[in-house]
């Protein structure tokens, strides 16, 4: 290999607050290279890429960029630099034309200098043509599909002259037709001398396209191979090498054999799941594990009504169901505490008591006069039951830390008596004190007899707290595992990939 | 206390007025001007008392104005042709319920943005209404002004519905389940879905709401003059907004309340005719008034800063 690779990190360090998102990593990218870079969530890939592109100031540790060490990056230096970022989604400016983008990229003009459209045009095929692409620089952006969008933003990237391309998962929303495309875009860069990092949780398409892979869990770098070095099962086992630290706390008992929900065949095309089907016994933990854009949440809305199925059928409790709404849900027992509290679970500005009764109005006040007695009865009995830290009933939502507001959000569904809990992420973003407190609050209710369903993209969680594990991936649940299963096959089955061959 | 500290503020306010004019313009409380102050904004506080609701569920009607007028020319019109008061009142109610059905159909509806909505159906009635009557006036009989009662009787009976009226909003805003998911609805209507609630339903609810009340408004007006003018509710909505908004109803929807809606819709009243008892010319109405709104908005941006930090 060449002797001054494109980028250097050197034992990176960046904390947020209290919390080590990267604690030490070490990465090479060499001209003409595509470097892969994989791991679970969480394990740093974000804050690694919000480095590299300049947007946060690592702590400790250095980075090098052709031999030459660089501090205090920022994004318009990171951009002068050469290092440039195609995210997911892409990010340019919808009502504008691909031209106009470009040139809102590549034009360093003052408010009033006078606009040269010709070369603006001139220079806009330019770079598409050298990118192979079929898009008129005179089109909207936003008339443009997902890979179009991908290539004006390559394009952006390339007319600014980098030579570090950083691709964020960029064939999470591609059809394969469109993957094989993007693919040949790569590969050209390369061939340019650009070096690509290129991040997927697809590993047939690092086998297919990187060079060298490097592996990152918990916020360090666990080994760089070249990817004829190493096979999927090597690489699995890098990404979850850990033991399970945290204590989870012990079933209690074992679940009844009456079957609670049961989903035959259960699909909806608009949040692109299918062919789900699974049961869960009145008092056991489904855990559903999987990757980030799996589909998890995505069922999740489904049995709660929000996107409801169009295939497929859903019973509870022996009833067959059509859930059209979340009034439906409710009506039917089913409680779901939503993924992001903040923004859906609960009520900021509304008392705790409040909150509470929100989903049982109809059931508590029948007369359609508030009883604030009750309702603040109602109140003391969850914040005693559940060890709320807070002022008392009356207090705003907002005046509570994220463990208690997960737990007024999970009181808020259990004042609905349903017979089945959907969990989305219930413990993210709590400290661990509060966690271990969901967690034996969670066990209580399976224990009474609840059916739950606990989504989590907390490996070791949902591995300790789950009786069987139902693992998804693109959009349909791909196996089902019993609890206590080795992290390694839970992330096996979430990649896609299986043991034969690689043992 | 600390929870209304906001509408609190406004009262001090009003009160430090009041007591201004007590010891400078004593004749500012000689009882019948101060009644007839309080008649000519009755219909106003109804109208306030609905788009204090309005904005809480994070929405705006700024046809209000507008639908007054259509109401006042149409209840005018029904009581020229001889339809006893006990039929003209529910008419006009129902037309204004009508009107703001429309609103609440293309907002809650089509989840068009009620600024746009409201803005429109403002200029179609309007115009419409000019269009139609050419400006001209509706003479009414006799036995509408004033109920048929004497001047002052009219009055009492006025003020006093409007004040029953409000306690009575104000106290089921509390006491009764809808006016909590109004507030749920304007503070997080997604949250208040998962909840089970439906947002795009009390939403409707709240733009029939607020007409029905401008419907009822045009008629308190109808009984206080012998004639119907056109133009009548020209410049209500700003009226409104701007009380509402004084009171301490954030703009950003789920915040405040009536009472504050009430003390706001005073204060702002009280300057003209502070300014004619004080002797200050009248051009200094809408300075002050102006001034007292923004003071209002930025007391609140004050604060939502310091929340949020």
């Amino acid at each position: 290999m060449s002797p001054a690779p494109l980028l250097a990190l050197r034992q990176l360090v960046k904390n947020y607050g209290g919390v080590r998102a990267l604690r030490g990593v070490d990465f090479d990218l060499q001209a003409g290279e595509v470097h892969a870079l994989l791991g679970e969530n969480g394990a740093g890939k974000s804050t690694l890429i919000k480095v590299i592109t300049g947007a946060h100031q690592p702590n400790g540790g250095t980075l090098t960029l052709a031999g030459q060490r660089v501090a205090n990056l920022t994004p318009s230096t990171a951009r002068a630099l050469g290092i440039a970022c195609i995210y997911q989604q892409p990010a340019l400016f919808p009502d504008l034309t691909v031209a106009e983008n470009l040139a809102l990229r590549l034009e360093a003009t003052s408010a009033s200098s006078r606009i040269d459209w010709p070369a603006r045009r001139a220079r806009a095929e330019q770079w598409l043509a050298r990118l192979g692409a079929e898009i008129s620089p005179e089109a909207e952006v936003r008339s443009l599909s997902m890979p179009e969008q991908q290539l004006v933003e390559i394009a952006c990237a390339l007319g600014a002259g980098a030579r570090i391309v950083i691709m964020d998962e960029p064939t999470a929303s591609l059809t394969q037709k469109e993957q094989r495309l993007l693919f040949a875009v790569v590969r050209d860069l390369r061939k340019n001398g650009v070096g690509v990092i290129y991040i997927s949780h697809r590993l047939e398409e690092i086998f297919a396209l990187a060079d060298r892979v490097t592996v990152l869990r918990d916020g360090q770098s666990v080994g760089t191979h070249a990817v004829g070095d190493i096979d999927e099962a090597g690489l699995i086992r890098l990404m979850v090498g850990r033991e399970v630290a945290q204590i989870y706390p012990a079933a209690e008992s074992t679940p009844g054999h009456r079957v609670a929900l049961s989903l035959r065949a259960v699909g909806c095309r608009a949040s692109g799941v299918h062919n789900v089907s699974f049961e869960v016994r009145s008092g056991e933990i489904f855990g559903l594990g999987g990757l980030v854009g799996a589909g998890r949440t995505e069922l999740a809305r489904i049995l709660f009504g929000i996107t409801p199925a169009d295939s497929g059928e859903i019973t509870l409790h022996g009833q067959r169901l059509t859930l059209r709404s979340p009034q439906a849900a409710v009506a039917q027992g089913i409680a779901y505490v939503p993924e992001d509290r903040r923004r859906h679970g609960v009520v900021l500005e509304l008392s705790i008591a409040h909150n509470l009764t929100m989903a049982i109005h109809r059931r508590f006040f029948p007369t359609t006069w508030l009883r604030f007695g009750a309702e603040r009865a109602l109140a003391l009995d969850f914040i005693r039951d559940l060890a709320v830290k807070c002022a008392g009933p009356d207090a705003p939502g907002g005046s509570l830390s994220g463990g208690n507001q997960q737990k007024v959000s999970l009181a808020r569904w259990l004042a609905t008596k349903p017979k089945l809990l959907i969990l989305d992420e219930p413990t993210q973003g709590v400290d661990v004190g509060a966690k271990s407190e969901i967690h034996k609050i969670i066990r209580r209710l399976a224990k009474e007899g609840l059916a739950v369903i606990l989504i989590s993209s907390d490996l070791p969680e949902v591995i300790g707290m789950s009786d069987r594990i139902g693992v998804m991936g693109g959009g349909t649940l791909r196996a089902i595992l019993p609890g206590g299963s080795a992290p390694h096959d839970v992330m096996a089955a979430a990649l896609g990939t299986t043991e034969r061959g690689a043992a | 206390m600390k929870r209304f500290f906001r509408e609190l503020s406004v009262l001090g306010a009003l009160a430090a007025v009041l007591v201004g004019m007590a010891i400078f313009a004593p004749a500012f409380f000689s009882p019948q001007p101060l009644l007839s102050l309080l008649t000519r904004e009755a219909p106003t506080l109804v109208v306030a008392c609905g788009m204090a609701c309005v904005i809480i569920t994070r929405q705006i009607d700024i046809s209000v104005g507008s639908m007054f007028s259509v109401c006042s020319v149409c209840a005018g019109l029904l009581a020229a042709r001889g339809w006893p008061l006990l039929l003209v009142l529910p008419a006009s109610v129902a037309l204004g319920a009508l009107l703001g059905a429309v609103n609440g159909l293309l907002v809650a509806g089509l989840r068009l943005p009620s600024i746009v909505v409201t803005l429109a159906t403002m200029v179609t009635l309007r115009q419409g209404l000019n269009l139609v009557r050419q400006g001209e006036f509706v003479n009414l009989p006799d036995r509408i002004q004033w109920f048929g009662l004497s001047q002052m009787a009219g009055q009492l009976v006025l003020v006093g519905a409007s004040v029953v009226f409000l306690v009575a909003l104000a106290l089921a805003m509390r006491h009764v389940a809808a006016g909590r998911f109004v507030y749920a609805v304007g503070t997080d209507a997604e949250a208040a879905r998962l909840a089970g609630i439906r947002p795009q339903l009390v939403t409707f609810l709240v733009f029939i709401f607020i007409g029905a009340l401008t419907g009822l408004a045009a008629m308190m007006n109808l009984a206080q003059s012998p004639q119907v003018q056109p133009l009548s509710g020209a410049g209500l909505e700003l009226k409104v907004i701007a009380a509402v908004v004084v009171g301490g109803v954030a703009i950003s929807g789920g915040r405040g309340n009536l009472w504050g809606a009430f003390t706001g819709l005073l204060l702002l009243a009280c300057v003209s005719p502070a300014l004619i008892h004080l002797h200050i010319e009248a051009y200094w109405e809408k300075a002050i008034q102006g001034a007292i709104i923004l003071l209002a908005v930025v007391a609140d941006g004050l604060r939502t800063r310091r929340l949020n930090r």
